[in-house]
């Protein structure tokens, strides 16, 4: 792995990135629009917000960036960038890394307006420190990008790499914890959820909402999603194939 | 002698059931522009895919300056132009080159340079999105020149450019061999084989013929390299229901 190709794998993300100025704005705003949304949605009852509103900022950053980042894999591999790339000195890891880090550094930027919006604007109350907050939802946002680096390798086309988003990440989002507490689902849903990503790092972000001290379980599950996002890379790493039949 | 820049033996390619290439063998020579020749669907690209070592194999040998096909060492030393131009349109033609250079440690000096060589300087700004086909090519030319690679590796390179501009690059080819630079071309038109060195003539995954533009013309007996090449076809059939 080299860091010089890897630092300029993410400059050049980047740079495709920001000339495609519609995009960047849906990424950094959308989120903040949709928790003012929700804010008014339960404009009587802001207890329910505070619980809605800290789980949603760890799955919007997660959903946007599996999305972006599986349709910019999957635009590399149809392009013949991929295996052009491939045939020059890029080791498979700088390619997925500067992926991975471009889209991270998009993600933490949306976690922070989003953040900023919601807990101040909108007084979304969480209990613990906000950095935490913060920092989960960027490790999250991460793992969706791997999650799509690696989720784009099984798609052929665009319209079949979007129809991952319900595939892979819906049934994340019924489990979760949002729509119902996990332990009063039937139990092999439970046992489900506990297989899936998303599970943990809502699972952090309410440890956060409810307590003032960072938790056991919270940094067992901040853990847990960097562990995946290292499976995830590496994973990913094993779908890259330079030679294709 | 010295050692061939390529050399494939008994090379068998099958994709999607199908076998593309039989039994290939030959030897590409340093230093000279080797013309791959053949309609399309004969399995030039497949070949080409086998020296750049993207292409999987079924049994047989590619060898390429002295190391295995797609083997680590030679990714600095070989180039690549696919057929369709694979450079991102999202970007700027000096954005493209800069980050090719950058995967080989090539200077800012050097990306000025390839940029003139393929007379894209003044486009340096433009998104690639923006150009035309012939403009998008070069660009996909320069990204592999850039190495300032010892074998070029160019699919169908010339294809749907204008005549001047065709010329400039057959120049710049023959300006590279003469520097030492081994090019191995496809193309499906004939008339750019009078420009090669040397000709290999490829038709149904097998080659035809393996010569000299002038030895294939006089061993036909035609006057342009579409009739000698239809001469070696229908010889080789006569010859099979024989």
């Amino acid at each position: 792995m080299s860091l010089r190709i890897a630092t300029m794998t993410v400059w050049r993300v980047l740079n495709q990135l920001r000339r495609d100025r519609r995009t960047v704005a849906l990424l950094l705003i959308m989120p903040s629009v949709l928790m003012t949304l929700l804010r008014y949605v339960f404009d009587g009852s802001p207890m329910v917000f505070d619980h809605i509103g800290v789980t949603l900022l760890g799955i919007f950053p997660f959903i946007v960036m599996f999305l972006v980042t599986s349709v910019a894999m999957l635009r590399e591999r149809t392009s013949g960038t991929l295996e052009r790339l491939l045939t020059t000195p890029i080791s498979k890891l700088d390619l997925l890394v500067g992926y991975g880090t471009a889209f991270a550094l998009v993600a933490a930027v949306q976690t922070l307006l989003t953040c900023a919006t919601t807990l101040w604007l909108l007084d979304l109350h969480v209990c613990g420190n906000l950095s935490f907050v913060i920092g989960i939802s960027v490790a999250d946002a991460v793992l969706g990008a791997a999650l799509g680096l690696l989720v784009s390798a099984f798609a052929a086309t665009e319209f079949q790499a979007v129809q991952f988003m319900p595939a892979i990440v819906l049934p994340q989002l019924l489990l979760c914890g949002l729509f119902a507490p996990r332990d009063s689902m039937a139990s092999w849903l439970d046992a489900a959820s506990s297989l899936m990503p998303l599970s943990y790092v809502v699972e952090a972000l309410s440890e956060v909402a409810r307590h003032a001290e960072a938790t056991a379980i919270l940094w067992r599950d901040l853990g847990i999603v960097v562990g995946l996002i290292g499976v995830c890379l590496v994973l990913a790493a094993v779908t890259l194939r330079r030679k294709t039949p | 002698m010295e050692a061939a820049a390529i050399a494939v033996k008994n090379l068998v390619v099958t994709r999607g059931g199908r076998r593309v290439l039989h039994q290939l063998n030959v030897d590409i020579p340093r230093g000279h522009i080797t013309g791959l020749l053949g309609p399309s669907g004969c399995g030039k690209t497949t070949l080409m895919r086998c020296v750049v070592g993207v292409q999987r194999v079924e049994s047989g040998t590619v060898t390429v300056l002295g190391d295995a096909a797609g083997s680590a060492a030679l990714r600095r030393r070989v180039g690549y132009v696919t057929q369709s131009p694979s450079v991102y349109a999202d970007l700027s033609v000096a954005d493209n080159l800069s980050y090719f250079a950058s995967l080989f440690g090539a200077s800012k000096q050097r990306v000025r340079k390839t940029m003139s060589d393929v007379e894209l300087s003044d486009s340096a700004n433009q998104l690639v999105s923006q150009l035309s086909g012939g403009q998008r090519t070069r660009v996909s030319l320069a990204c592999a020149l850039i190495s300032e690679p010892e074998l070029l590796v160019l699919d169908e390179p010339t294809v749907g450019l204008d005549p001047v501009l065709r010329a400039q690059l057959w120049q710049q080819f023959h300006e590279l061999a003469d520097s030492g630079v081994t090019v191995l071309l496809s193309s499906h038109v004939m008339d750019e084989a009078t420009h090669c060195h040397r000709l290999l003539l490829m038709r149904d995954g097998s080659f035809v013929a393996d010569d000299t533009p002038d030895a294939l013309l006089s061993q036909t007996a035609t006057l342009d390299l579409e009739s000698a090449f239809l001469a070696l076809v229908s010889d080789r059939t006569d010859s099979q229901e024989a």
